[in-house]
């Protein structure tokens, strides 16, 4: 407002005067979308509520890890070092191998293994759906080795749902 | 008050033997606490300053060639396009051309060496059917385009292909002048008949080629196509004198294909 009472605009032209709302916003409203939206974002925690979902079991128990002698039945590296960083160590072959044809690994203890998944891993651990797929599903990760190295699994018990394509 | 000039000296003196020393003292003073984890060759893998091959187009015949193309394509699980496992999975014909999985294959001379050809050439030259190949470049030129370095050129000459990184671009197909690079527009499991297991397969959109077999070669055997062409194909090192390769380029002309492109291609052709 001027001083000669006259509301004017941005522009400086005479205006009306400006009109303020008597409410910023609905609370009923609002509250109830909120309740909605709050309902909706959280509704897969309430379906799983009180079930017990499994966690992965994966078994070691294939036919060439039981006929190694008790002692020998180690992977390429501990137990941990391979629960945690297996993925980490199959990205290190992979470049070794294509990259600079280093084809063999040789493991924390100084023993030797050639570095192939199809080759090497999935001797042993032949049974893929269970040793693999398990985590794997559980954890919703999906790794594309399987789009071309085989995974030479004989008879094949579920259909990793992470990579049904 | 803070520390005076000799105090400081000292200090700065100690902390640089400290900085240069250290490490080396905790690997003396701690061993075994560093992880060993390293990569070597196998044991009885073939090196070579620069692989190269010879076709020698007077032993090979037709049914050496197909021969060879077996061979590969067996070790390689190539795709047959034309010929799926599964019948339903058959395409059409300009799609078989359009979607073929090449890493040897055979060529007219007029095709594999135009430019060379002329009206009134050698009567044997209309009947030979040439084994063709990945030239494995010593100047590539899909090695130059490619975007994520999926091909590449080792130390040894052979040009990789790491499908891993392989984005499907196809700028390597357009640059390749010798077409020894083919796309996979299908996922090419339903049409490989017999598998090797111990060979992966490839995707559905990524480009493949020959490999001169480097995972044969690193574990001391020679490429597949070399072994079953019974003497028509030699393989060696071109970096050695007293090769097989260096001894047949010295005694007999060899062609190349499209050599005038300035790519070095590395496979040879006495004919």
């Amino acid at each position: 407002m001027d001083h000669n009472g006259n509301y004017k605009n941005e522009f400086g032209w005479f205006a009306d005067k400006p009109k303020v709302p008597k409410k910023l916003f609905n609370f009923k409203a609002v509250f109830i979308g909120v309740v909605i939206f709050v309902v909706l974002v959280t509704s897969p925690l309430w379906k799983n509520l009180g079930q017990i979902i499994p966690g992965p079991d994966p078994q070691l128990n294939t036919a060439a890890i039981m006929k190694l002698p008790e002692k020998d039945r180690t992977c390429v590296e501990s137990k941990e070092y391979m629960r945690a960083n297996h993925m980490l160590l199959l990205g290190e072959w992979r470049d070794e191998v294509v990259r600079d044809a280093n084809r063999d690994y040789v493991n924390s203890k100084g023993k030797k293994y050639l570095a192939s998944l199809s080759n090497n891993c999935m001797e042993c651990h032949s049974n893929k759906s269970q040793f693999c797929d398990q985590c794997h599903n559980y954890v919703a990760v999906v790794p594309n080795c399987w789009g071309c190295h085989w995974e030479k699994e004989k008879e094949k018990k579920q259909v990793a749902q992470s990579e049904a394509k | 008050m803070g520390i005076n000039r000799r105090e400081f000296l000292r200090l700065a003196g100690l902390s640089t033997l400290l900085g240069l020393g250290g490490k080396t003292a905790f690997e003396l003073l701690a061993p075994g606490q560093l992880e060993a984890q390293q990569y070597v060759p196998e044991p009885g893998a073939f090196k070579a300053k620069r692989w190269a091959m010879v076709v020698d187009m007077r032993k090979l015949d037709e049914k050496t060639a197909h021969k060879c193309i077996n061979a590969c394509h067996l070790t390689h699980n190539v795709p047959d396009i034309a010929n799926p496992v599964n019948p339903a999975a058959a395409v059409s014909p300009e799609e078989q051309v359009r979607f073929r999985i090449k890493w040897l294959w055979k060529e007219d001379f007029h095709n594999a060496f135009p430019g060379d050809e002329h009206d009134n050439l050698q009567e044997k030259l209309h009947h030979m059917k040439f084994l063709v190949l990945c030239n494995h470049c010593d100047n590539p030129p899909c090695v130059r385009v490619c975007p994520t370095k999926a091909t590449f050129r080792r130390p040894d000459g052979m040009v990789m292909m790491d499908m891993h990184r392989c984005i499907g671009c196809r700028y390597c197909m357009a640059a390749c002048p010798f077409g020894a690079r083919s796309f996979n527009w299908r996922d090419p499991r339903p049409y490989i008949k017999e598998v090797n297991l111990n060979y992966p397969t490839r995707e559905i959109g990524v480009v493949e080629k020959c490999t001169f077999c480097d995972e044969r070669l690193s574990k001391g055997q020679m490429p597949a196509c070399v072994e079953a062409s019974g003497g028509a194909l030699i393989f060696g090192d071109l970096g050695d004198p007293k090769s097989k390769v260096r001894d047949q380029l010295r005694t007999y002309f060899t062609l190349r294909r499209k050599a005038h492109l300035g790519t070095y291609p590395q496979v040879y052709y006495i004919v």
